[in-house]
């Protein structure tokens, strides 16, 4: 039998993800075309500093809907590490040991979130959507309208400044670690096609001895940790901890994740569509800033993003089966 | 209505799906008033020719005849208004609406101001079910309505809108015993009033008891056509697969070893009780019983993914943890289950992916010592399929090569998804993810349903083969003749409980039946069983 049924270079290129990749490519290139301004030396660096919020929690956010579940607390989890991470220093306590704490924070409301969608049984969408309101009133109700600002330039300088004279900040490193940490994570081990595999069929994964319970619950504290290690970044990026840092961020990640090809119902995905879709949106974000646009109608384009990230496959998918058998959709 | 025009007449009726020819030529002709038998193997072409007569399919060639007037439907909705109705293996039907409204859905009677007359409704579903001679509450909601009620209801469907044709499509599949008959007393009564039924099964016995007439199809052809007096069960057969099936249930002699799985007292509140055996190595048993008794959900809780309340399973001398199923697979347990196409296969991934899918990820255990066997056998389970937590491809299309090769599945290719593949080739790729961790203990739950005969013999073949290499094998099976034709000993359960153990030389099919069938004593239950 053969190993595999179409040649390398169409597994490669078509793809969900290839097609993403594509729509970036031409985004930016109608952008550096149109756009007054975009293809300046600024433009990536504000770019990876722009998006590096959302690439961090689009990573495990993958993993999350790969599974068919959602986390929309994300950026709740966002904003109540910022305000811990900016109490912790306004009491005194190093850095390094307010980073660790919102950190661990984080997981502990990621674990909440986990233990109550994979033992609790409840719908992930409900679950997360309450936590999105509680930890944001516990973030805004910690610091109320004040910011704890003033933090030591050592830190605000490293979450901004570039290395050496190239436009890439130092950030970026950072960033491709982790986006190589959940590649492998999801297309080279075991636990990957556990996640992928509860996508598909949660039944056939329990009777193939997949613990789905566990496995949901690691993935919730991993969204709950590193969306705490993007709250610390958005604080020292900006050099204000506030309770409404990063509000409606969750629109942004679950856009772009949507955008890259993974499927909303769970069991496909893969993370270099992810990290495109990420960027697609910060292109687009950044073109239309610089055209002046205002926020809201930003909101409206990656709104309208992923709506049509997720009908489409649909309808792709509805021509195809038409195609082949024309009765099909005439009602049974 | 002139009765010289059959029912329904297909005439070198052909349909191909791109490159593959579904169907070749069909030919199906269907008399009013008779039960008209339709079988073939897996892919024979008998569920396009249905979907073609049901709408479903627009056919490429030939001709389709409904009461001698040529037809042509655009959809099922066209079909049905022509008198034709399609009733599924599992139906579908609304779980929160009643019975009555399930089937007068969308075409309710109206009584004044337009509103929905339910009084009317109501005695229009009893006028239905008191014809077919059932027993059902028309107000009961159809949640939790058993599979063979839920056929019912479709039928009852079916008769109000006026069915001439009713084409059954593997109907008895899922049914217990006593659901076969009543069905098969239904189908008798929509023959006696005329109307003409097709009736799809693998089960030839069944075709024996009920059907007047049977056409046998092979690769999209049709084959013959004779009235079912005048063939025999291994002239079908031998139809069907174009060869002679050697033997149906080979039984190859091995010899029996130590126990490999005992279960102890396992409890279960409502589902099963005090439920005590043992599985010994070179072993086949069967567990007998009605669909419902309670054997799959002991199988599923010894397996893991249920839990029990009391008792305990211990395997090769250690008791497992209750509710892991990553325990059980680490001791050595396999299960294949009931629902290939839901519980035993990740359908929408590939062959390859499968076939992995248990070795990858099965934790360490006791089991590594050195097992009972795999030892002697040059096994591909201990090839590492991952180093230091990392996938390798290669070692995982070696591994599905090499067992969709022993097994002889057939797919297009490792990476094409288990959708695509027949029924019988998708349960091959159960069996081959379990082989492949060189289980100690199998446990097949209807490891046949619904898979074509050629395939079924290879199945059996192979289980017997296992069993004499030294493998410990629990077989659930509500095919009697499977049963009784594959297993060392037989288990009769009835409701939750264990009832009778029986040799291979007791069981006969009366004997089973006998302790299976709730209330029938030993003398009312002779009859029970036909």
């Amino acid at each position: 039998m053969r190993t595999h049924a179409r040649p390398w270079w169409q597994r490669a290129l078509l793809t969900r993800e290839m097609l993403t990749i594509l729509i970036l490519v031409v985004a930016w290139i109608v952008a550096a075309s149109v756009v007054q301004g975009f293809d300046g030396p600024l433009t990536i660096t504000y770019l990876v500093l722009d998006v590096a919020p959302v690439l961090l929690i689009a990573l495990p956010m993958t993993l999350i809907i790969g599974t068919g579940e959602i986390d929309l607390s994300v950026a709740s989890v966002v904003g109540l590490s910022s305000v811990t991470f900016g109490l912790l220093y306004q009491a005194g306590l190093g850095l390094g040991v307010g980073l660790l704490v919102s950190v661990l924070l984080g997981a502990v409301c990621g674990a909440v979130n986990g233990a109550l969608v994979a033992y609790g049984g409840l719908p992930s969408l409900a679950v997360t959507i309450g936590s999105l309101a509680l930890y944001r009133g516990l973030a805004v109700g910690l610091l109320g309208t004040t910011a704890v600002t003033g933090f030591p330039e050592s830190w605000t300088d490293g979450a901004t400044e570039n290395l050496g004279e190239s436009p890439y900040p130092v950030i970026t490193l950072g960033l491709l670690a982790l986006i190589a940490v959940f590649a492998v994570l999801l297309h080279a081990t075991p636990f990957g096609r556990n996640v992928l595999d509860i996508g598909r069929s949660r039944e056939a994964a329990r009777f193939s001895g997949v613990d789905v319970k566990r496995t949901l619950l690691i993935l919730f504290v991993l969204s709950g940790a590193v969306s705490a290690l993007a709250g610390v970044y958005y604080t020292l990026r900006y050099g204000s901890a506030r309770g409404d840092n990063a509000t409606g961020l969750e629109l942004q990640v679950v856009a772009a994740v949507l955008l890259g090809g993974v499927s909303i119902f769970g069991g496909r995905g893969a993370i270099h569509g992810v990290v495109a879709g990420v960027l697609l949106i910060g292109v687009l974000g950044s073109a239309l800033r610089l055209e002046s646009v205002t926020v809201n109608v930003i909101n409206i384009v990656i709104g309208a993003a992923l709506v049509v990230s997720v009908v489409a496959p649909r309808i792709a998918g509805g021509l195809r089966v038409r195609r082949r058998n024309p009765a099909v959709g005439q009602g049974t | 209505m002139p009765n010289a025009a059959p029912t329904l007449r297909l005439e070198g009726v052909a349909k191909s799906f791109g490159p593959v020819a579904a169907l070749r030529s069909g030919t199906l002709v269907v008399q009013p008033g008779s039960i008209h038998a339709l079988v073939g193997e897996n892919g024979a072409g008998k569920s396009t020719l249905v979907k073609i007569v049901g709408g479903v399919h627009r056919r490429d060639a030939g001709t389709v005849e409904l009461d001698g007037e040529p037809v042509d439907f655009a959809g099922p909705a066209e079909a049905k208004t022509a008198g034709v109705a399609v009733i599924h293996q599992e139906p579908a039907s609304f779980p929160d609406l009643t019975v009555t409204e399930n089937i007068f859905l969308g075409r309710e009677p109206l009584g004044s101001l337009r509103r929905i007359d339910r009084r009317a409704m109501r005695d229009g579903a009893r006028k239905l079910f008191r014809d077919l001679g059932v027993d059902l509450d028309p107000d009961r909601p159809a949640e939790g309505l058993s599979i063979a009620d839920q056929q019912i209801v479709e039928i009852a469907k079916a008769i109000s809108l006026d069915a001439r044709l009713l084409i059954m499509d593997e109907p008895t599949a899922a049914l217990s015993a006593v659901e076969v008959r009543r069905l098969f007393g239904v189908a008798r009564g929509l023959r006696d009033a005329g109307r003409a039924v097709v009736f799809i099964s693998h089960r030839l016995d069944e075709v024996a008891d009920l059907c007047d007439t049977v056409t046998v199809m092979r690769d999209g052809e049709h084959v013959s056509t004779d009235a079912v007096a005048d063939v025999t069960s291994d002239e079908l057969v031998r139809r069907m697969v174009g060869r002679a099936v050697s033997e149906l249930y080979p039984k190859v002699p091995s010899t029996v070893g130590e126990v490999v799985l005992r279960v102890e007292g396992l409890e279960s509140t409502g589902t099963f009780h005090d439920v005590s055996f043992d599985v010994r190595a070179g072993e086949i048993v069967g567990l007998a019983g009605l669909v419902g008794a309670g054997r799959s959900e002991i199988a599923r809780a010894v397996f893991g993914v249920d839990h029990y309340s009391a008792g305990r399973v211990v395997v090769g001398g250690r008791t497992l943890r209750p509710g892991d199923p990553a325990a059980a697979i680490a001791a050595g347990v396999a299960l294949v289950p009931e629902d290939r196409r839901l519980q035993g296969l990740v359908t929408e991934s590939s062959v390859s992916r499968n076939v992995s899918s248990v070795v990858l990820r099965r934790r360490r255990g006791p089991r590594d010592e050195g097992g009972v066997r795999g030892e002697g056998r040059e096994g591909p389970a201990r090839r590492r399929l991952a180093r230091l937590g990392i996938l390798l491809p290669d070692a995982e299309a070696r591994l599905a090569r090499d067992w969709s090769g022993r097994l002889s599945v057939k797919a297009g290719a490792l990476d094409a998804p288990a959708t695509t593949m027949s029924g019988g080739n998708q349960q091959k790729v159960v069996l081959a993810k379990w082989l492949a961790t060189d289980p100690k203990v199998l446990m097949v739950d209807e490891p046949t349903r619904g898979i074509d005969v050629g395939t079924k013999a290879e199945v059996h073949r192979l289980l017997s083969t296992l069993a004499a290499e030294g493998l410990a094998v629990l077989m659930i099976s509500s095919e009697l003749p499977e049963v009784l034709g594959m297993a060392d000993r037989v288990l009769v359960v009835r409701e939750g409980r264990i009832v009778s153990e029986l040799t291979r030389a007791e069981a006969t099919p009366e004997a089973v039946m006998r302790a299976a069938t709730p209330g029938a004593s030993a003398e009312q239950a002779s009859g029970g069983a036909a």
